[in-house]
């Protein structure tokens, strides 16, 4: 019987090996399939009848908005699994993506601004949609200032698991704020029962996604990897890597 | 549809070029930071280890 015994792989030692082994294959896949999306999307997805070529915006601010609010659930799920079951590994990887997560919420409050002001004619309005991605902006901040603060790692991570996990109300109502209040934003485009979007458009769209979250996979990878050194350092396993041999 | 037209974006390159040029920005930026990162606990590393090489 195929016993994969998964718990091999939590533990930091042996993620630090295939995490290594991954980083590579994740970031030329991102690499190549972000030059193909900027492709579709600049080259083949045609422009919009109303925004003609704002709308390409689209494309990046798009993946980056649902990204952030998709990195913020993974994280607090890792920092749940951290404090049921008191996995090192898995704090270590909430504590990897945080970075990576506030810089999405970033980019996608910048994309959409940008897209905002021809369109809408404001850079920045008090908008459900908005108010709730610069909120989730906030607690990003606020989990990497929190774990900063108490230097007992374990503790940071159980404090700041808590403040993930409380946090993670917020993704939902981001989500459906464009159903619950009347919005600005537009409502969901893309809806589980499909899209009205023009058939490149979606492609360049998914490519584009797709790109993103390879993209993200890499960083909190490369980003792990640091940590476990980091919190490693006084285990003989560190020592004998072959990066430390003079 | 020569590259002075496709730049200008039909008047909204401002917007267009300023988001993807933002985003490559802090892509750049990040992945220099995760290197940094990684430079300086190798670096650190290696000081303790030279520090108690029998451990």
């Amino acid at each position: 019987m195929l016993a994969i015994n998964w718990f091999k792989y939590s533990a930091p030692s042996t993620f630090y090996g295939a995490a290594g082994k991954m980083i590579p294959w994740f970031a030329a896949s991102s690499v190549l399939l972000f030059i193909l999306g900027l492709y579709l999307g600049f080259f083949v997805a045609p422009s919009d009848v109303q925004q003609s070529e704002a709308y390409r915006i689209m494309f990046i601010h798009v993946p980056v908005s649902i990204l952030s609010m998709f990195i913020y659930l993974i994280m607090a799920g890792y920092a749940a699994l951290g404090l049921i079951f008191n996995t090192r590994l898995s704090a270590m990887m909430a504590n990897a993506l945080a970075p990576t997560g506030a810089l999405f919420a970033f980019l996608s409050l910048w994309t959409g601004a940008l897209w905002g002001k021809p369109m809408w004619g404001a850079w920045w309005v008090w908008d459900a949609r908005l108010t709730s991605e610069l909120i989730l902006l906030f607690l990003y901040l606020g989990f990497i200032a929190l774990h900063a603060s108490i230097d007992d790692p374990r503790r940071a991570d159980r404090a700041s698991a808590l403040l993930a996990i409380i946090g993670s109300v917020n993704v939902p109502i981001i989500y459906f704020s464009v159903q619950w209040w009347n919005t600005l934003h537009q409502g969901a485009t893309i809806k589980l029962t499909g899209t009205t979007m023009h058939v490149a458009m979606q492609q360049s769209l998914l490519v584009m996604f797709l790109a993103c979250w390879l993209y993200v996979i890499t960083m909190a990878l490369l980003r792990v990897r640091s940590i476990i050194l980091e919190r490693e350092r006084n285990n003989q396993w560190v020592m004998e890597l072959t990066e430390m041999k003079p | 549809m020569n590259w002075s037209e496709f730049f200008s974006m039909k008047g909204y390159g401002l917007y267009v070029w300023g988001s993807y040029g933002m985003v490559m920005l802090v892509f750049i930026i990040e992945i220099a930071m995760v290197r940094h990162r990684r430079t300086l606990i190798v670096r650190r590393l290696r000081q303790m280890r030279d520090a108690a090489p029998n451990v």
